[in-house]
């Protein structure tokens, strides 16, 4: 086995220990996210349960061009993290810095088309609070609509913006040679969280964008 | 190391690496479900709407967790922690849900 | 049992507190017993602020006009001293102060799985308590600990958000103090010790830190769009715009009813330890108070409803969740059947921990039955909001968990410093707090079954005398809770060094010495026997005569 970076920490009695633990770790800290994110659904649920139209309409109002090709980049980035990961296992150095900054160009596009679209919802009043206005029917529902939009596509953008710090630190490493095949868990771990954040859009972009454009 | 019958490739650590191939093939079944569950929003098929949108969204989030996650190269004890977590989640949704459908009752 | 106290003891040479010296060796430290000490500190402080506000509650309740303080001030007062206990005192402190001591030792590990993030765990703690104080000390708040909107969101001009995030990081907090403990529990225990040798104390943590993972999390968002809604004012719990408070409450209870089982199974866990030791007996059934243990820890999610039975949510739902809350008291009875059946036919001795450890018996005992009442729907209906649930989660968590706290420091004390206390004080002290924390609750439960309400600084006259008994008990309670401190202080100067094991009692950590070395082991322990094998002991002692029953 290399010895290379496999440094194993005084806690543990061997890499295979300290391997096992920390990945434990990493999928409960996901867990927790689960339902953390789990209670921005209930709320949405529910809502879209009690105000079926105006969530409707809500919908509606969303650029589902922007939504659908932000779907696209992020899963894109899914893959080039797990390519990150493969590069990792093969102990490809150059490779895992370039699919670890493919990852971080794609999470930046992603962020960036946010920005626009949440530009356009200001210039259009959609933004809840004070500045909003909605023409149409069920007005103060709508507003709940776009309320559940914000913190939740925001709270999922501020998720994204800390896996991008993330991988920002695993670039550094990497190229400075401290992964190799034995030892890889934090490109390992970083991709957990990286794609569990694809997978809480995976579930805002259809709950969020598509439902109610059957009309 | 535990032992297969099959040969599968590992990296230095015993793990399983798994082949580029794959993770193409996984992406580009992403999508199309990507592809499917647009077109299917804009087919009226009422409340079926919702419940399509979410099979092929979890159908979705499960290739991501078997494949990009690794899970289906991982041990037992991994699935269960999974599991649980989305358990825990169905059994919040739906114990709240209960009131709010029965309010009327 | 010949005493190891006769024999006379001294401290180690070399431990984990005269390691390293100075204040960065301690505020930089990964060892876990160092961690635990600076969790013990922490408590301690926001267990004293949280009594503070608790006095001046009772004082003003001496009389029946809300004549010490305005109204405003009042709910301030209930305000703080909840938030204080619960998000600050009791959820913590056993796991944070026992359990992090405690548990890589008695699985035989060097330290926790995450060291680093132990000690996070710990800052992100003391910011958490610094907003809430600091909240406290700009002016308060004062929407009661349970924060329910729409008053939180809109009505209160007070601290909300402030004591909100406050509870929000000690919540984080705890997620990863649990997350580290799982980790640790599968992954690093010795050589021979399987899940069934392992002490009850860990399986009681288990239990916990998989409530701390799942339920913190729902909180922490309740909290989030509480704070937006506040700032936005957007609706998302205003009626007027639409929202629902009840989805407020859905949110908060479905974390702050598992939250209870948070502060109640370490403490059932340090029961177990500390009946089997006094009684110098194997517990009674093992496995069911294990699996009692995770029991309550899931079924604990499915009854949060009970909170909610006259908020307006559904009677439909309300009698699910009444059904579910029965079913959710049967391992915790189970547990109490056990632990009784544990001391039958022992060899009791009543040294202070034992002491609280029986105090714990009866009292939790008093306030699980209470909750039966609770639970059933239509009894509810008629004791919500009023005193009798005061009483009923009062007995539960201070004649229950804080029980077990100090019967476990009491217990663990000669471990963590190397010394002894004087068991008199100790004793006096355990029986002090046993008569004032009855005289304290024992009349609340009179008073909710008439009807007081709970929350209110003003009651009718004929309420007056159960509520002046309730204060003297009170004032007994508070002198109960400060004699430890003087004698536990006492004894880190003045007090007999304890020896590897001043109780006889069985399991790791035992083993070592007190204090133990910062990586607790010079070698990896290998298990070899089941927990709590008292009666070999005895057996051994006695030519292998087999005790009697």
């Amino acid at each position: 086995m290399a010895e290379a970076a496999a440094v194993v920490a005084h806690q543990f009695d061997d890499a295979e220990q300290q391997r096992d633990s920390v990945s434990l770790g990493m999928w409960l800290f996901l867990i927790q996210e689960i339902m953390f994110f789990g209670g921005l659904f209930l709320g949405y649920t529910v809502y879209r349960y009690k105000y079926s139209e105006a969530f409707r309409i809500g919908s509606n109002e969303l650029e589902l061009a922007w939504g659908g090709i932000n779907t696209v980049v992020l899963i894109f980035s899914s893959l080039t993290m797990a390519l990150a990961v493969h590069a990792a296992q093969l102990g490809k150095r150059k490779a895992i810095v370039a699919w670890l900054l493919a990852t971080i160009l794609l999470g930046s596009v992603f962020l960036g088309i946010k920005g626009i679209e949440y530009t356009h919802k200001f210039e259009h009043h959609l933004v809840p609070g004070p500045g909003f206005h909605y023409e149409g029917s069920h007005a103060r529902q709508v507003q709940l609509f776009f309320s559940f939009y914000f913190v939740m596509t925001g709270m999922h953008a501020l998720h994204m913006v800390i896996g991008v710090g993330l991988l920002a630190v695993l670039v550094w490493m990497a190229q400075a040679g401290k992964f190799d095949s034995a030892y890889y868990s934090p490109v390992e771990m970083t991709g957990l969280y990286w794609h569990f954040v694809d997978i809480v859009w995976i579930f805002l972009f259809p709950l969020l964008y598509l439902l109610g454009r059957d009309r | 190391m535990t032992q297969r019958a099959i040969p599968l490739p590992t990296d230095e650590s015993g793990h399983h690496v798994v082949p580029v191939r794959l993770y193409l093939m996984i992406f580009g079944a992403l999508m199309v479900l990507t592809a499917v569950t647009v077109w299917a929003a804009t087919v009226n098929l009422g409340p079926l709407n919702v419940v399509v949108a979410l099979l092929i969204a979890g159908l979705k989030a499960t290739l991501v967790i078997l494949y990009f996650m690794h899970v289906r190269y991982s041990k037992p004890q991994v699935w269960i922690f999974v599991g649980a977590g989305f358990l825990w989640l169905a059994i919040m949704i739906t114990l709240t849900i209960s009131d709010y459908l029965s309010r009327g009752w | 049992m010949a005493s190891e106290t006769t024999i006379e003891q001294a401290l180690p040479r070399k431990h984990y507190l005269n390691a390293s010296y100075g204040v960065k060796s301690w505020l930089l430290t990964t060892d876990h017993k160092r961690i635990a000490l600076l969790y013990l500190m922490t408590v301690t402080v926001f267990f004293l602020l949280g009594g503070a506000f608790a006095v001046m509650v009772r004082l003003e309740l001496l009389t029946p006009a809300g004549d010490l303080m305005d109204s405003e001030t009042y709910n301030k007062m209930f305000t703080m001293h909840g938030v204080m206990m619960v998000f600050f005192f009791l959820i913590p402190a056993i796991p944070a102060v026992l359990g992090n001591f405690l548990i890589p030792i008695m699985v035989g590990a060097r330290d926790l799985a995450f060291p680093r993030i132990n000690l996070l765990s710990w800052y992100v703690f003391v910011l958490g308590g610094t907003f809430a104080f600091g909240a406290m000390l700009a002016g308060g708040v004062d929407t009661g600990w349970t924060f329910y909107t729409p008053y939180s969101t809109t009505y209160a001009n007070t601290y909300v958000i402030a004591t909100a995030f406050g509870a929000f990081f000690a919540g984080f907090s705890s997620i990863l103090t649990g997350l580290n403990f799982i980790v640790t529990i599968h992954k690093m225990r010795a050589p021979g010790l399987t899940w069934f040798r392992l002490p009850l104390f860990v399986w009681a943590h288990y239990a916990t830190s998989v409530i701390q993972v799942l339920g913190t999390p729902v909180i922490a968002i309740a909290i989030v769009l509480l704070a937006v809604e506040r700032v936005f004012r957007i609706g998302i719990f205003d009626p007027a715009l639409g929202g629902d408070p009840v989805l407020f409450q859905h949110l908060f209870w479905f974390y702050s009813h598992p939250a209870v089982y948070i502060m109640i199974l370490p403490s059932m866990g340090v029961i177990s330890e500390l009946i089997c030791c006094f009684s110098r007996k194997k517990v009674f059934g093992y496995h069911f108070i294990a699996f009692s243990s995770v029991g309550i820890a899931l079924l604990g999610f499915l009854v949060w409803g009970h909170h909610m039975f006259v908020s307006g949510q559904s009677v439909f739902a309300g009698m699910i969740f009444s059904v579910l809350s029965m079913l959710v008291a049967i391992p915790s009875a189970v547990k109490v059947f056990n632990w009784t059946a544990t001391m039958y036919r022992g060899s009791i001795s009543y040294q202070a921990p034992m002491l609280y450890a029986m105090g714990f018996l009866g009292l939790f005992t008093i306030g699980g039955l209470t909750g039966l009442f609770l639970a059933t729907l239509a009894v509810d209906v008629h004791l919500h909001d009023t005193y009798f649930i005061i009483a009923h989660f009062h007995y539960i968590m201070v004649g229950g968990t804080i029980m077990g706290y100090l019967g476990g420091i009491h217990y663990w004390w000669p471990k963590i410093s190397g010394r002894l206390y004087p068991d008199m004080w100790a004793r006096f002290s355990a029986l002090v707090i046993f008569v004032g924390f009855n005289l304290t609750f024992f009349p609340q439960f009179v008073l909710g079954y008439m009807g007081m309400p709970r929350r209110y600084h003003a009651y009718p006259e004929e309420f007056q005398v159960l509520n002046v008994m309730s204060s003297a008990g009170a004032s007994i309670l508070g002198v109960g809770y400060l004699i430890p401190l003087v004698y536990l202080l006492w004894s880190l100067r003045y007090g007999q060094p304890a020896g590897p094991n001043p109780w006889g009692a069985k399991g790791l950590e035992w083993l070592t010495p007190s204090p133990p070395p910062t990586f607790n082991f010079d070698e990896t322990p290998e298990v070899t026997e089941e927990a709590y094998e008292y009666q070999k002991d005895y057996e051994k002692q006695r030519g292998k005569e087999a005790p009697v029953g």
